[in-house]
């Protein structure tokens, strides 16, 4: 089942020089198991490609049912070197938010995930 | 859990079971109403107001530099103003990093202010020192400080001409020192955001300096905290179109306990909302390893951390670990890194966004026929994918599109020319351009941000409390 992260987190973003970081938190504490299985490294990787020019760094938060993402050289150099409208990473947490999950149906179902049939439009490798 | 240790030299304090720290100000430029309504909402032992980010100790810098009395952050001035009467006759105390890297300076601002208000008497400033580094930068580098950039490992040499300033990170110990000494205003330079909240805890409970799952719980209250209403209910994601009154937005106070427990709560009779999702938010702001959060007192541990619903708008925060730090500073340098402006034009409907593609191809050949370098020109299209690039997909025909070009690079006089390229385009570009209003672009002088560690052995606090 596809499964928009919108409908099962939220996140908030910051900045660190050049990085910026999304917190991604699970909007059910019983969701959280979903996020730890299958917003992976490389699936955030993937979201990511070609909007950042370095690496990523994941991290558990169990106890806030949080993961935490580091995404180098996300920011045009960062701080007050950015020429860019977010230098400061503000609004990387609702990018974050656009990555939509493939989760196994039965387990999908078995968590109560809002599943959803219709590829979102704005996911960019299913273009119009 | 081990009894608290007693510091000597201190006067006798309250042995109080809570002690409240309140947020008003979450960076320079924050509310201006929000410190009175901290002191004024209910009771507090403490306000707090956090001014400083990276680079505000350059701007200050430059102020000094014209100005040897200014290089504070005069907001302070007019928030100890709106706070009087609570600090003089309430007991209220007040820290600050207001100071700058002029905390002398600022301290003499509240002087003057408490004289007017006829409560000299009743104001004990304390002025923490030491951790402006700029007049020593030489000796260091030559007795071995490289202040390497942390993130690119050159050594500080390769700008050090063009440094603006250098200041070293320090943490709650001045503080409690200027508490214990009596003061009732502390002000201080470059402390960590998160002492001037761990301080008053640390003083008031009379925690030992190693004690460090408490002092850790004491930094984690100053982060959940020091972002003002961020944790309360403000840019919270989280059910957000439910959020109640946010025009009347309450800022978040810590509750603290002996224990290193704490509750976050906001006065009664104000919007916004203090929850487990909005403290979430706010403890995963700026986040890096949530293993090692580092300062100058102790290593806090994020994956520690307990969140619990504890009645409406207040929530419990328990089970924090720490360990000892390292026996680095971590230093802020700021630095000329070149100049910089960022125009915009407006093309409307129809094709509004091949119009703004074609002025950006337009602009970029005429600087580049102009012969005119740069070290990065970036182009973005607001309300198309300035923000998320291509994650936003495609475009439908919008209303508008902001065409928006920065220019950055060593060369004053090639960004000043680029500013003059702009407004042609409104006659000899592509149709439908509007919202140039404003005028040419303004140029920027790029102060960029560097930083280092240092040892900290080599960084002494002075604390002097004035009466």
């Amino acid at each position: 089942m596809k499964v928009r992260l919108l409908d099962i987190a939220h996140a908030r973003s910051g900045d660190k020089g050049d990085t910026a970081n999304v917190g991604v938190i699970a909007l059910k504490p019983e969701w959280y198991s979903v996020l730890e299985r299958y917003l992976t490294l490389d699936r955030v990787t993937h979201h990511f490609h070609g909007v950042i020019t370095g690496p990523i760094e994941r991290y558990e938060l169990p106890n806030l049912r949080a993961l935490n993402f580091l995404l180098h050289g996300a920011l045009d150099g960062g701080g007050t070197l950015s020429l860019k409208t977010d230098a400061q990473g503000k609004v990387f947490s609702t990018a974050m938010l656009r990555l939509v999950l493939d989760v196994p149906d039965d387990e999908a179902k078995a968590a109560g995930l809002p599943g959803v049939t219709v590829w979102p439009s704005y996911q960019r490798s299913q273009r119009e | 859990m081990t009894a608290p240790s007693t510091t000597s030299g201190a006067p006798p304090r309250i042995n109080k079971s809570i002690v409240r720290v309140a947020s008003g100000q979450g960076f320079w430029g924050d509310w201006l109403e929000a410190p009175r309504r901290q002191v004024d909402g209910g009771d507090v032992d403490y306000l707090m107001l956090d001014y400083l980010a990276e680079v505000t100790m350059s701007i200050l810098q430059k102020q000094k530099e014209r100005d040897p009395n200014m290089g504070y952050a005069r907001d302070f001035v007019g928030a100890i103003e709106s706070v009087l009467p609570a600090v003089a006759k309430r007991g209220v105390r007040v820290i600050a990093n207001a100071g700058g890297v002029n905390p002398p300076a600022c301290a003499a601002a509240i002087r003057q202010v408490a004289h007017k208000h006829g409560v000299s008497d009743a104001i004990r400033i304390g002025v923490v020192t030491g951790d402006d580094l700029l007049p020593r930068l030489d000796e260091l580098i030559a007795s071995g400080h490289p202040l390497a950039n942390m993130e690119t490992g050159d050594a500080l040499s390769a700008v050090r001409d063009r440094v603006l300033s250098a200041n070293a990170y320090i943490g709650s110990t001045p503080i409690v020192e200027a508490l214990g000494k009596g003061a009732n205003i502390v002000i201080t330079g470059r402390s960590t955001d998160t002492a001037l909240t761990m301080a008053p805890l640390r003083y008031e409970f009379q925690w030992a300096a190693d004690d460090w799952d408490r002092l850790a719980a004491g930094i984690i209250a100053g982060h959940i905290i020091e972002c003002g209403a961020q944790c309360s209910g403000g840019n919270c994601l989280y059910d957000w179109q439910n959020i109640p009154d946010l025009a009347n937005v309450g800022y978040p106070i810590v509750e603290g306990s002996p224990d290193g427990s704490f509750v976050i709560y906001k006065h009664p009779n104000t919007g916004g909302r203090i929850s487990v999702p909005s403290v979430s938010e706010q403890l995963v702001y700026e986040m890096g390893d949530p293993h090692s959060y580092i300062t100058p007192d102790v290593i806090a541990d994020f994956t520690s951390i307990h969140l619990e619903q504890a009645g409406e708008n207040r929530v419990r925060v328990f089970g924090i670990k720490g360990r000892p730090p390292t026996d680095s500073l971590k230093v802020s340098i700021a630095y000329r890194a070149g100049f910089k402006a960022v125009g915009t034009l407006v093309y409307s409907w129809p094709d509004a966004l091949p119009k703004a593609e074609l002025a950006d191809r337009v602009l970029r050949e005429r600087l580049d026929r102009l012969g005119l370098r740069f070290e990065h020109i970036l182009t973005e299209f607001v309300g198309v994918s300035a923000t998320h690039g291509p994650l936003a997909g495609e475009a439908h025909d919008p209303p508008e599109v902001q065409l928006r070009i920065g220019v950055r690079g060593p060369d004053k006089a090639a960004v000043e020319r680029f500013t003059r390229e702009l407004a042609p385009l409104v006659l000899n570009g592509p149709p439908s351009v509007t919202g140039f209003a404003g005028g040419r672009p303004k140029v920027e002088e790029i102060v960029a941000y560097w930083p280092a560690l240092i040892d900290k052995r080599v960084v002494q606090t002075t604390v002097e409390v004035l009466t």
